[in-house]
């Protein structure tokens, strides 16, 4: 299964409310 | 969604993180109700974002909810560091429930399970006092 990963906080807090659901935010520094 | 520190610095001094990798789990109002640090396994990954949803039942003071959550985190995770949090927050869940007892069961579950843990010395205050003991005095 792949994730697709979201990159705008802002717009991710406001799918979370309007769905319900959690939010996992993944701090990194991997190479990009 | 991921957050990485070359492109987003100022989402990172926005939620305060200094290191990483962290991670972060906010409930649907966008409060943090838990986070972690390092690389784990998956199991135990999948064990922390089940301790997440727990602890935001608990933070929804929906009782019964995150007692069934905590103790399946506690059963699922049995040998996790924070199996023994899961098995403390599933008997405060149930005493918040109305359970006046189940404190004391946790505390004795604690001392059976985990004990050497910081949660088994923590919940030894809800132990009755032995007699002849300090407490009993």
């Amino acid at each position: 299964m792949t994730v697709q990963w979201k990159k705008d906080v802002d717009a991710a807090l406001v799918e979370a409310r309007s769905s319900g659901r959690h939010l996992l935010l993944d701090f990194n520094a991997a190479p990009l | 969604m991921k957050v990485h520190i070359k492109e987003q610095p100022e989402t990172f001094k926005r939620f305060g993180v200094q290191w990483t990798p962290v991670l972060v789990v906010l409930d649907p109002d966008g409060r943090e109700q838990h986070q972690w640090e390092g690389f784990l396994p998956a199991d135990e990954y999948i064990g922390q974002l089940e301790l997440a949803l727990a602890k935001s039942a608990f933070a929804k003071e929906a009782w019964p909810e995150a007692e069934r959550l905590f103790r399946e985190v506690a059963t699922k995770h049995a040998d996790a560091d924070y199996a023994p949090l899961a098995v403390y927050y599933a008997g405060v869940s149930r005493y918040k429930a109305g359970d006046q007892g189940a404190l004391a069961a946790t505390g004795r579950e604690l001392q059976e399970r985990y004990p050497g843990s910081s949660w088994a010395r923590k919940s030894s205050v809800w132990l009755p006092a032995e007699p002849g003991s300090d407490a009993t005095r």
